[in-house]
């Protein structure tokens, strides 16, 4: 039997009321933004997407050229789990458009709401702070529109727009304040993160009976790992599974307590903190004297990482080439060249399917090396369905800065295409290299009820299953 | 052009006026539009997998893009069928209309003829479907607005006043050429006073006016679309953004 997602009918306004946080005074203060919604917000909202519109190319073209054809609309993971009309991405788009049409083209002026143009009001801020805020910036329409429109572009301008006029969510703004108080977006204080890493290396030789090393902050270590900080958190079997690749490949490495946090939520909000959160990261390379950075297993970090690096805060040429690079790549490298040995029985208790973080996969264009790392150590690996895979993967329903409990309906909604898939397949275990995906995906599996013999299916790391199989 | 007939010349006036207005919005519009397009920079890099490396192979992915409309062929395969069909067909259309505007005609419009005749059929039929597509279902008619409607019924309309001035109008061609060939040499001449033609030739113009302020500038937007158009060489070739500054 074909794989297939029911499409359901429309229900105009049915995920309105599901609306993030608003974001807290001291927090907007911290990351260089007005602390509440200022005096004359249309006036200056419509000026900066009139800014916008000159500085992006992308938002040009893309307001302009979209045909109204709808064939994004059932494409998108929160269309399909809320029916809600403005979560396809035309009309998401649209929510825009109808401003841009109203202030800045002739036929909007003339015909109006005939015209699909409308002023920016009261109601019209509220449908941009909904609905801006239930999408992923996961860009899977871009992939089936005739033109690759991407809405996420759209989605970055109208959060870019509402962020300068002092709305924002508590969520993305309190992750980006943290970011710049402790270095990562949990809130890891320097000294949690070394007593972590500590604890991490008892484990390691509880259970290997080698000292097996997780360095912080060592200068003039030859690698410096960038991992989301969820991993030294919640999902340490990825940072023991980095532990051991480093450890068997005889590679020096170290993490940084400046620096530790991959994960970009400047990407959510506006280009002035993506710009300055990705700076950490070269800054802390230059501070540790190291040779590479490697970035660890998040997925819209691999996006900021791979295609605004550079650009941003380059010339990045004081690391070794090639850079910037992904772990997946730099395991996979060792792995192909034969510096592990590896014991694939050890994961054969899992049948293995991977997510691709739709940042990895269509923004990072990095599709084959964490197949190939599995396919290495796993015996039971298996493929999700074709059009739910690789570029026109599935959003897990919580990237973008949507991963807070208070749209858990929106999450739930935004799960369920990758929920039927992961069911479809059969699969006990869900391989993905992102920190969001890893914190989603289980919460998904459990709502959806996607269980194999009883039990729930489970999600971890690709560096996870390595660590397994490695015989050290 | 004067013929002494106050109705005539002024039906004579207005629709050479049309025409050149519409030519003019249509080739000032589409310029200023490519020119909007144009003067913003693409500050980051936003290729969407599979990003081609090299300008040969952008080039081969935007031919492919303009050409097949492979997405769409993944999203909805009626749709595509009907969209590809609509495209070829009007281009066809449009390349048998060569006849009326050079002299002498050359030889591959010559053998196009037929073709064209039969894609002036199937246009119109397309465009039937795509309205109604546009009903059939709850998602395409919530995106649907008056304008979508409107172009659709402008096309329509355009594709049957063809059709019937191929069939009923013969006699008129020879003036229409010489109407058209006037047009074009700047000296223009009374158009031919059928009232088919002269709704064709209306709904043409309103179709020129209408192109560069509306959806149809996909036509030249599409080949400015950054996803698509961007080669994904971050490692060998830094990409700059121009109105970068710096933070602390």
């Amino acid at each position: 039997m074909a794989f297939r997602l029911d499409i359901p009918p429309l229900e105009p306004g049915v995920a309105a009321e599901w609306q993030c946080y608003a974001a807290k005074p001291k927090d907007m203060r911290a990351i260089h933004l007005p602390e509440e919604r200022v005096e004359d917000w249309q006036r200056r909202a419509v000026d900066k997407l009139q800014e916008l519109l000159l500085k992006m190319r992308s938002l040009q073209v893309y307001l302009d050229i979209c045909a109204q054809c709808g064939a994004c609309a059932d494409k998108c993971q929160f269309y399909l789990g809320t029916g809600d009309p403005n979560n396809m991405p035309v009309q998401r788009a649209n929510l825009l458009r109808k401003v841009y049409r109203y202030y800045f083209t002739p036929v909007g002026r003339l015909f109006g709401r005939a015209a699909g143009a409308e002023p920016l009001t009261e109601e019209v801020l509220r449908e941009w702070y909904t609905y801006f805020y239930q999408c992923s910036e996961c860009r899977r329409c871009s992939a089936f529109c005739p033109y690759g429109i991407d809405t996420a572009e759209i989605t970055i301008a109208a959060r870019e727009i509402m962020a300068s006029i002092g709305v924002a969510t508590k969520y993305v703004t309190e992750v980006v304040a943290k970011v710049y108080e402790t270095g990562n977006n949990l809130g890891i204080p320097p000294l949690a993160w070394k007593d972590n890493c500590e604890f991490l290396e008892e484990e390691l030789y509880e259970e290997t009976g080698q000292r097996i090393r997780l360095p912080v902050d060592e200068e003039g270590a030859e690698v410096l790992l960038v991992p989301p900080s969820a991993d030294n958190f919640a999902n340490t079997d990825t940072m023991i599974g980095y532990a051991k690749m480093f450890h068997a490949a005889g590679i020096s490495w170290t993490t940084s307590t400046y620096c530790n946090e991959a994960g970009n939520f400047g990407l959510f909000l506006n280009y002035r903190n993506l710009k300055q959160v990705n700076k950490r990261i070269l800054d802390a390379a230059r501070m540790l004297r190291v040779k590479k950075v490697v970035w660890g297993e998040c997925g819209h970090a691999w996006r900021a990482g791979i295609a605004f690096t550079d650009t941003m805060n380059g010339p990045m040429d004081f690391l070794e080439v090639p850079y910037p690079i992904h772990i997946c790549e730099f395991t996979w490298d060792l792995l192909r060249r034969g510096a592990f040995r590896i014991d694939k029985s050890a994961n054969d208790d899992l049948l293995v399917t991977y997510h691709d973080p739709c940042n990895v996969a269509r923004a990072g264009q990095l599709l084959e090396e964490p197949r190939a790392i599995l396919r290495a150590t796993c015996n039971r690996f298996v493929e999700m369905p074709a059009d739910t895979i690789r570029e026109r993967t599935y959003c897990c329903g919580a990237g973008g800065g949507l991963l807070t409990d208070e749209i858990m309906e929106v999450r739930m909604a935004g799960g369920k295409p990758r929920a039927e898939a992961v069911r479809y397949v059969g699969a006990n275990y869900v391989a993905t290299p992102c920190a969001i995906c890893k914190a989603q995906l289980p919460e998904v599996m459990k709502h959806w009820r996607v269980e194999v013999d009883g039990e729930v299916v489970r999600v971890g790391g690709v560096h996870d299953l390595l660590g397994r199989a490695l015989i050290l | 052009m004067a013929t002494g007939n106050l109705t005539t010349d002024a039906v004579a006036y207005f629709f050479v006026g049309l025409g050149y207005l519409a030519a003019g919005v249509f080739l000032l519009g589409l310029l200023r539009r490519l020119y909007v397009f144009l003067r913003a920079p693409v500050p980051l890099k936003i290729t969407l997998t599979p990003g081609p490396t090299t300008y040969a192979g952008v080039v081969r992915r935007m031919a492919g893009q303009v050409l097949l409309f492979p997405h769409l062929f993944q999203a909805d395969l009626p749709l595509w069928l009907g969209s590809l069909t609509f495209h070829f067909s009007l281009l066809l259309v449009l390349l048998r209309h060569l006849r009326y505007f050079l002299y002498p005609v050359p030889q591959w419009v010559v053998d196009l003829q037929p073709w064209g005749v039969y894609a002036g059929y199937v246009m119109p039929a397309a465009v039937v479907f795509l309205f109604w597509r546009r009903l059939a279902r709850d998602r395409e008619l919530y995106l649907t607005g008056p304008l979508d409607f409107g172009v659709l019924i402008l096309l329509g309309g355009i594709g049957a006043s063809g059709l019937i001035l191929h069939y009923y109008a013969r006699a008129y061609l020879v003036d229409v050429k010489a109407f058209i060939l006037s047009l074009l040499s700047l000296n223009p001449t009374a158009p031919p006073m059928h009232p088919v033609f002269l709704l064709h030739f209306f709904l043409v113009a309103v179709l020129l006016i209408y192109f560069p302020y509306g959806k149809l500038v996909h036509m030249i937007g599409i080949l400015f679309s950054p996803t698509l158009n961007q080669r994904f060489n971050v490692r060998r070739k830094r990409h700059l953004n121009p109105w970068d500054f710096p933070v602390d």
